[in-house]
Order: C-alpha cells, then sequence, then structure tokens
C-alpha cells in the first residue's frame, strides 16, 4: 500500500498536502483500492464555497460501492478538478497526483495538528484488514 | 419463501428482553383497550358477504356500461386481452423485487424491454423502471433537477397547462423545501402559448415544465422553449401522453432533459386512483440523478446474456441521506402491461390507435362547434382532446348527457375559475361514430334551449 509519508490523512481515508495555507485534497491508495474500479466521480463543490472540516466535497462511485469524500480541514475552495469527472478511472492510476479533488485556502491550520502522518496512517490501514 | 419463527426463536428473544411472554409488551396499553367490543352487525357466511358485496359494485356505471369522453389525463383506450393473461401469471404476479437477478431474469428482461420501449418512444436516452403515476413522475422530475444543481437553484417553472393534479403532486412534494413553484398562478393568461413562459427562466431556474399534449389537448414544438431554457443554464422537463407519441414528434428531438407521462393509455384499465404508471426518461448524462430503480444487459459468467439492476450504488436503500428521492419502488406489473400492450401492437399499430383518437376527435370538434351556442376554445391543433365553450354550465350539461349513458367530458371550472361553461372533451378509439353522433345530439338539446 502506497502512503506517501510527505501527506497527512484521515480516518475516512483522504489526504492533504499541505503547502503553506493551501491544502489539496484526495482519497488514499488504500481508499481506492477498497472501492476497486471507479466509474464515478462528482465533486460537488464549487470554487469560492466555505467550507467546514467534514463537509462533503465529492461523491464517488465503484462498481461497488458509493463513497462520500469529506474535506479534512475547514477553509475555502480555491480549485476544483475539472478533469475527474471525465476520467474517474484515475482516482485508481493515480490516487496521490491526477486524481486530487480540490485545493482549499485553510482557514483554521491548527486543525491540522489532529490529522494522522503517514505512519499513524499505515498503523490504522493495518488495523482495518 | 417466508418462514415465520419458531416457539424456540420466540422464546429466545422474550428470553433477550427480558420477558416472559408477549403480553407483557403490551402491558402499557390499558387492558380495557386492548380487546374493545366492537359495536359491528351479527357476522354473515362468505356467500352473504360475496352476495352483499355483489350487490354494491352492481351500483357502479364504468365506461363498459356508460359512452366515455371524459379524459383529462387518463383515458379509455382497448385493452387486448392478452395483456391479462401474461400479467396474471405466477411469475410475475408478485410484490417481491427482483433484486436477485438469479431469480429474476423474467422480471428483469419485461423491466429492461419496458424502458426500451419508452426510450424509444420519447427519443430519450435512458429510462427507469417507472414511478407511481404520472403525478409523481412530474414531482421526481422536479427533486431531480433540484438535485441536480445541488439545490442552489430553487425556481421552478410550471406551464399552467400541466395537468391541474400533478402541479398540486409537484406542491405536495416541495412543501417545506426552498424550492419555489412559479408559472402557474391563476393570473395568467391560460390560452397563452408555452413560449410565454420564457421571460420567467433565469439564472436561479432549476426546471420548466409543460405537458405535451398539453391539459387542455393542445399541441406545441416546445423546441423554442428548450433553447431558451438551456440558455439559462436550466432544464426541460416534458409530461407525455405516451399514445400521442405514437403520432407526434418525440419529446427527445425538442431537446428535452426529461421526459415523464402518464402510462395509464398503454393497456392499463381505468380505475379510480389506480394503479397507474409513472413514465420517466432522461439524457444519459442525467442517469446517475435519476430516481427509481435501472435495469441492465450484461453477460453472465457463461457469456450468455442477462438482466441485473444497473446503478444501485446511488439507489436510495444505499445512500439514504443523498439520494434524489426517497421512492425505490416501480410499478412493475403495470409496466409489464404496457410493454405487453405495446409489444401487440407494434410501431404501426401505436400509431393506427394515435391516429383513429386523432380523425375521430377532429370528428367530433367539427359537429359540436357547428351547434349553435358551442365553440371551441383555442385555435392550436390538438389531439384527442379538445376544450368546447358550452352554452350552458358544464355539470348541467353532464347531467342530462348522464341520463343518455353518456360520461360526458372534464368540467374545467373545477381547477380554472376563469372556465366556467368550458369542457375538455376526449375521444378514443373506442369511440364510434354512432356514438359521437348521439354526443353531439344530445348536447344540440342543450343549445336549443
Amino acid at each position: 500500500m502506497n502512503i506517501p509519508s510527505t501527506l497527512k490523512y484521515t480516518e475516512s481515508n483522504e489526504w492533504i498536502n499541505l503547502e503553506g495555507k493551501t491544502g489539496t485534497i484526495g482519497i488514499s491508495d488504500y481508499a481506492q483500492d477498497q472501492l476497486s474500479d471507479i466509474v464515478f466521480a462528482e465533486v460537488i463543490v464549487n470554487e469560492g464555497d466555505i467550507l467546514k472540516k467534514g463537509d462533503s466535497i465529492a461523491t464517488i462511485e465503484s462498481v461497488k460501492a458509493a463513497a462520500d469524500v469529506y474535506t479534512p480541514v475547514s477553509g475555502k475552495v480555491i480549485r476544483v478538478n475539472e478533469e475527474l469527472g471525465g476520467a474517474p478511472e484515475v482516482i485508481n492510476s493515480d490516487p496521490y497526483g491526477a486524481a486530487w479533488i480540490i485545493k482549499v485556502e485553510l482557514s483554521n491550520p491548527g486543525e491540522t495538528d489532529s490529522l494522522l502522518d503517514a505512519t499513524a496512517y499505515d498503523k490504522f490501514v493495518q488495523e482495518q484488514k | 419463501m417466508f418462514i415465520p419463527h419458531t416457539d424456540a426463536d420466540r422464546a429466545a428473544m422474550l428470553r433477550a428482553v427480558g420477558i416472559e411472554k408477549l403480553d407483557d409488551l403490551f402491558k402499557d396499553v390499558p387492558a380495557r383497550y386492548r380487546f374493545p367490543t366492537l359495536n359491528l352487525p351479527t357476522a354473515l357466511s362468505e356467500m352473504e358477504v360475496s352476495r352483499e358485496l355483489q350487490d354494491i359494485s352492481l351500483a357502479n356505471e364504468s365506461v363498459h356500461d356508460l359512452v366515455c369522453f371524459l379524459g383529462a389525463g387518463v383515458y379509455n383506450h382497448y385493452i387486448p386481452a392478452a395483456i391479462d393473461a401474461i400479467i396474471r401469471r405466477g411469475e410475475f404476479l408478485t410484490a417481491y423485487t427482483p433484486y436477485q437477478p438469479e431469480l429474476s431474469q423474467g422480471t428483469l428482461q419485461a423491466i429492461f424491454e419496458y424502458q426500451s420501449n419508452v426510450a424509444a418512444l420519447t427519443g430519450m436516452e435512458v429510462c427507469n423502471a417507472s414511478h407511481y403515476d404520472g403525478a409523481t413522475a412530474v414531482a421526481e422530475a422536479v427533486n431531480m433537477a433540484y438535485a441536480n444543481f445541488r439545490r442552489k437553484r430553487t425556481k421552478i417553472i410550471l406551464s399552467p397547462a400541466v395537468h391541474p393534479q400533478y402541479r398540486q403532486t409537484v406542491r405536495t412534494y416541495a412543501e417545506g423545501s426552498p424550492v419555489v413553484l412559479v408559472g402557474d398562478d391563476p393570473q395568467i393568461d391560460l390560452k397563452a402559448d408555452p413560449d410565454s413562459l420564457i421571460p420567467l427562466i433565469d439564472i436561479d431556474t432549476a426546471l420548466v415544465v409543460v405537458q405535451y399534449p398539453d391539459f387542455y389537448g393542445r399541441i406545441y414544438d416546445y423546441t423554442k422553449l428548450a433553447e431558451a431554457t438551456h440558455a439559462m443554464g436550466a432544464l426541460l422537463a416534458i409530461s407525455v401522453n405516451p399514445i400521442a407519441l405514437g403520432l407526434l414528434k418525440a419529446p427527445g428531438y425538442m431537446n428535452a432533459d426529461i421526459v415523464t407521462g402518464e402510462g395509464q393509455p398503454l393497456g392499463i384499465p381505468l380505475s379510480y386512483g389506480g394503479p397507474y404508471l409513472g413514465l420517466f426518461a432522461t439524457r444519459k448524462e442525467y442517469v446517475r440523478k435519476m430516481a427509481g430503480r435501472l435495469t441492465g444487459e450484461t453477460v453472465d459468467n457463461r457469456g450468455q446474456r442477462a438482466y441485473v439492476l444497473t446503478l444501485t450504488a446511488r439507489e436510495q436503500h444505499i445512500r439514504r441521506e443523498k439520494a434524489t428521492s426517497n421512492i425505490c419502488t416501480n410499478q412493475g406489473l403495470m409496466a409489464l402491461a404496457s410493454t405487453v400492450y405495446l409489444s401487440l401492437l407494434g410501431k404501426n399499430g401505436l400509431r393506427q390507435v394515435a391516429e383513429l383518437c386523432f380523425h375521430k376527435a377532429h370528428y367530433a370538434a367539427q359537429a359540436i362547434t357547428n351547434l349553435p351556442g358551442y365553440s371551441i376554445w383555442s385555435p392550436a391543433p390538438f389531439f384527442n382532446e379538445f376544450v368546447i365553450q358550452t352554452p350552458t354550465p358544464v355539470s348541467e350539461i353532464n347531467d342530462l348527457l348522464l341520463d343518455h349513458d353518456i360520461l360526458g367530458g372534464y368540467d374545467l371550472s373545477q381547477d380554472y375559475p376563469d372556465l366556467s361553461r368550458h369542457m375538455l372533451i376526449a375521444v378514443t378509439e373506442m369511440n364510434t361514430r354512432e356514438e359521437i353522433d348521439r354526443l353531439v345530439e344530445v348536447l344540440s338539446e342543450v343549445s336549443n334551449g
């Protein structure tokens, strides 16, 4: 299971890449593996939306399940991955790259303290198996 | 098969909740209310009950006893005997949902064929396994459009020429939600054509709803309305009479985004409130926003063609709080009836039925407007239904018609106060020329005073 050490994670299997006050959000390699072949992805927020930590930002459907994706941090949506809807399969092939979902400008950077680092997330994933 | 709990199961459950016997669960209900003495007449035998019910039912007058010119949403069409013979087969006559494809290939194939028929008839790409009736199908279209714009567009424009009961149903569904319904307020000029809705469409509009033919029987091409709707980024829903589509341009070719309809004319008997059949079709890009269930074709592990419920990940029982609708049932048996009906008639047969309705209705309209005191309300083209202005109140005319064993047209003053003395008359292939002539003759008695 690929768990890059530069990212932070949640127990609902999102990742966030923090660069200053900007965070890029997606779902983890473990999450895409659990969902199996992803056939549909829809980002349900728009640029400019103000999000609270835990708000739903996207819906992902695979051949066996439907899942909601939640934002791990509060903030303003500054970019939405417009390519995702047309090519949902990149979530399977490149979950940490092309399959980013949104970029957020953090309104409360302190929230990131409670996120999991790679080691803690790895442990969490092992416990799920 | 349903297997009830055994005594041992029950004992285990009673032990688990910590009571001795079932009655203990009801001890909060005062004893005198548990089995109250009911003031009922003495019991009758089955034979006596059967006789009594028979007597009561004989007081009904149905379209088998009367000549029917009443439509207004449901229509008296011929129902081929094969429909009943097929839908009464035990394999179909079940309330069970076909979730297990290995047990339900027949039902699933029937639903798939139903979906294919409706898609072809409406000119749309996707059709669901049906809703309750034409009214709830329109309400589901409103739900879907509202969800499609992530609840950010709240305005729904309803043409006043959409069936009054459909608009009422939509209002019931929308109650308590931020959806605002406009377009059908009583001040509106009822004779106006659908393009008069265009100025109402703005960037807050989620959906525009029209009917085809409209409630007054009129036929309009909604292509221009669709263009104006799409220019504002909104969706267009067209509610149809499926028989009319045997003759008229399919709404898919007018660029409708959603097509709904009452499927009753397709081989389903008239009955007070149903069961009827809600048709619902849309474009492929909205398939995940569509409520209800969907059957798809696939291949099994031996490579054989097979049918399954598909896209169930978006279904309501799985994602309840995210669902477009909380209704995921469908009218399976009625959908099957319509499938058998369309299969029996075929393309040409359906067109023939539609042509008969069209020509007979035009014959009737011509004859009625020749009578002094009667005139046709709208110059717009119509299908099998038309509005006649009458010299006396419609209720009085209908009483007289009933004396002659004729079920008269729909009294529009019930829904449109401005349309007192306006009767909506429906004619189908079931009405013979003699029947139409008899209607005209009785109407002429009124015009002569």
